[in-house]
């Protein structure tokens, strides 16, 4: 025990019990990172921080919330008007929701541009697309508490869509419901979820952890870290960054719950839920639009419904491709078999990226707007380039796409771009590529 | 990779421009200067005061604000004898009794602001069979919030020679459909304002919107006052996070 490597002899007794300070030891202050991560690698450590924000905001909110159609919406508002910062724990956990997706949107797209969901790093990526399947379905069954008219009939429209599954989907819907519509024993099921799932999410956000430090961050350049020359620990140096990271996001963060707390929801959801009335759009969170959209190109006169109009219904096959949106994300580390990870040193793959980013935001613009033409063709057409996307070019690309030469090492790229700020160090090669 | 960001950002604000929501024929409502919006607003006091005047003369006839308490009102500066009175004017049901009976007593501060109809049913038999909603959360409810409120109030036209209305409707620039069950609530000099303010249909419209506003969000002058103080901090903490950073990575460059 004498040796340990703990001064601290309270520390060194516990550590020789349970390596709890070893582990922190290891994974935070000796795990090796690339020394040349830009500001996307952080984007991660904040998802973290704003799910213990929500699970916090939220195990207090449930403390005042209650579960019943009779009073859901009145609690709220006792919430807002009558529990001490009632306003405040709300209003964080409401834009918490939106900035979760904001940073796991952009954390997603980083890991396209850079290709970290290639070898070693497949286990990883696959738990991350977990990851967000359940931050979706957390979000969702979130929004339906408030019982607000969107919270309504918004979950009447989606879990009305598994009624398209044959045989089965109609006893599914039953079961969702606890009922024959959207009802109580609905809101029941539905807090109890909304209060499991996040805890499921850390369960497989650490398991996200493990598979990462197993192999160390990806970076820019996306080739392996060789010699200890090009790593650096983390600590101090990316707990510093991402503390730096953090405060510019609490910046822009409570920038909208001070003074725009209610910009990203709908009005309609301040009315409380009828269900003899329904609300002239119904429109889901702003996060959900580009699924949305995806849902609803599917209409029984599209183009893309042609080639299957014999085999299943339009509506089936709006939420068949919904689902499959994401699951194409599970297979991407196979679809996209270039050696190749990061975009800077692949020219096509560069302007396909960001033609995918477009497609994306258009889509999401297309789900907000209601289903009439133009936007009934846009929304087709964009969601045929974005299967094209994962399913034919990136396939393509892996045979016919001429890469340029990759650097030797992370140390030589670093060094020649060197001087001043690591930002500028690492934005100046991107704007180069 | 910076440039591939900006020509995005721009194409997404060209693309999300073009067509708004299609809204029925309604009018998009003007905007008005108001007292709360802005990083600093607050509510004018005397706005609220009058505003709450013309909600208790006129709208409370038919429109229940079902979530305010008489006490919230000492929190836009009537006084606790005052608000007493202002309640004592209702009557609440209570009970039951020690002998099992309920019985009719007036209204204390700590009573929520008492409904003009018992429940739906008895409202749309007193309006022509439309339903006056509540309108504590009024403001936050509609897209275009206080000034979707105030263009209601003062929106009232006679209606296009080829318009038809229906039994009772009446014709409004800014309600969805332009056709509302709610016959013109404001006129000139329906109320008398205490401190002498002319009360003309804007004047009116534009106190009770404040009133309205507050009642959906009471806590937003603490918000902003809050908000400022955060963010604030926020900013010297991140600048300090930053200077820390740097010098951690001096070492490397
Ligand atoms: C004579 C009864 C009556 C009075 C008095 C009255 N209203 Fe109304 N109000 C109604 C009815 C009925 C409706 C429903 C209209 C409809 O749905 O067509 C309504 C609807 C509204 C709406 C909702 C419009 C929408 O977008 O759905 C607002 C806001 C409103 N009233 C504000 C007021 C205010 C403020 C006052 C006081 C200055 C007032 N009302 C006085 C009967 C009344
Ligand atoms: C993955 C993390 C989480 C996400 C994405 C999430 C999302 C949401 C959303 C979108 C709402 C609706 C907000 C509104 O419009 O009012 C909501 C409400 C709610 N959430 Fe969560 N939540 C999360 C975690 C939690 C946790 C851990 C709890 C604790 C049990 C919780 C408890 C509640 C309660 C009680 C409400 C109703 C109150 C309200 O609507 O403001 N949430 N959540």
């Amino acid at each position: 025990m004498s040796d340990s490597k703990f001064k601290n002899p309270i520390v060194a007794w516990i550590d020789y019990r349970l390596p709890v300070f070893s582990f922190m030891e290891h994974e935070l202050h000796e795990y090796p990172t690339p020394k040349n991560l830009n500001y996307f690698w952080n984007f991660g450590s904040l998802a973290g921080i704003i799910l213990v924000i929500m699970i916090v905001t939220g195990i207090v909110l449930a403390m005042h919330y209650t579960a019943h159609t009779a009073y859901a919406f009145d609690s709220i508002e006792r919430i807002m008007r009558d529990v001490n910062y009632g306003w405040l724990i709300r209003y964080v956990h409401m834009n918490g929701a939106s900035a979760f997706f904001i940073v796991v949107f952009i954390h997603i797209f980083r890991g396209m541009y850079f290709g970290s969901y290639k070898s070693p790093r497949e286990i990883l990526w696959i738990l991350g697309v977990v990851i967000l399947l359940i931050m979706m379905a957390t979000a969702f069954l979130g929004y339906v508490l408030p019982w607000g008219q969107m919270s309504f009939w918004g979950a009447t429209v989606i879990t009305n869509l598994f009624s398209a599954i044959p045989v089965v989907g109609d006893s599914i819907v039953t079961l969702l419901w606890g009922g024959f519509s959207v009802d109580n024993p609905t809101l029941n099921r539905f807090f109890s979820l909304h209060y499991l799932l996040p805890f499921v999410l850390v369960g497989i956000i650490v398991l996200h952890i493990v598979a990462l430090h197993q192999h160390g961050s990806n970076n820019p350049i996306g080739i392996d870290t060789k010699s200890p020359q090009d790593t650096i620990p983390f600590h101090p140096y990316y707990t510093v960054k991402d503390l730096f990271g953090l405060g510019v996001f609490l910046v822009l963060f409570f920038g909208f719950v001070f003074f725009a707390p209610n910009f990203l929801g709908h009005p309609d959801n301040y009315i409380e839920a009828n269900p003899l009335v329904t609300p002239p759009h119904i429109v889901p969170e702003w996060y959900f639009l580009p699924f949305y959209a995806i849902l609803r190109s599917f209409t029984a006169d599209a183009l893309i419904y042609l080639p299957i109009s014999w085999l299943m219904s339009a509506k089936l096959a709006g939420v068949l491709a919904m689902f499959a949106s994401i699951m194409v994300l599970f297979i991407l580390p196979w679809l996209d078999h270039s050696p190749v990870r990061s975009a800077r040193f692949r020219p096509l793959y560069k302007q396909f990226f960001w033609l995918l980013v477009i497609d994306c935001i258009i889509l999401g613009i297309c789900g907000a707007k209601p289903a009439e033409e133009p936007w009934t063709y846009i929304s087709q057409a964009a969601t045929a380039y974005y299967f094209l996307h994962f399913i034919v070019i990136l396939p393509l690309l892996g045979f016919f796409e001429k890469t340029k030469p990759l650097p030797t090492s992370i140390s030589e790229p670093v060094l020649k771009g060197g001087g001043g700020l690591s930002s500028a160090a690492s934005a100046k090669p991107m704007e180069k590529a | 990779m910076r440039k591939s960001l900006i020509s995005v950002v721009a194409a997404v604000a060209v693309l999300s421009s073009s067509g708004t929501m299609a809204a029925g024929d309604a009018v998009k409502p003007p905007k008005q200067e108001w007292s709360f919006s802005g990083l600093f607003g607050t509510f004018d006091r005397g706005a609220l005061q009058r505003g709450f005047q013309v909600y208790n003369e006129v709208c409370a006839a038919c429109h229940s604000v079902r979530l305010l308490a008489y006490r919230n009102l000492m929190d836009i500066g009537f006084t606790e004898d005052h608000v007493k009175k202002i309640a004592a004017a209702k009557e609440v049901t209570d009970g039951p009794n020690d002998e099992g009976e309920m019985f009719q007593r007036p209204a204390r501060p700590s009573d929520r602001f008492v409904k003009p109809f018992p429940n739906e049913e008895a409202a749309r038999a007193g309006n022509n069979g439309a339903y006056p909603p509540d309108l504590t959360l009024m403001t936050k409810a509609r897209v275009g919030g206080a000034d979707y409120v105030h263009a209601l109030l003062s929106g009232y036209k006679e209606p296009p020679k080829e318009k038809k209305l229906a039994e009772g409707m009446s014709y409004n620039l800014y309600f969805a459909g332009n056709q509302i069950a709610m016959a013109p609530p404001l006129s000139e000099g329906a109320v008398e304002y205490a401190d002498k303010t002319k009360a003309t249909v804007s004047q009116m419209a534009h106190d009770v919107t404040t009133f309205l506003a507050w009642a959906a969000e009471p806590e937003l002058e603490w918000r902003k006052r809050m908000g400022v103080k955060v963010i604030l901090f926020l900013l010297i903490l991140t600048g300090l996070l930053y200077g820390v950073k740097r010098k951690v990575w001096s070492d490397l460059h």
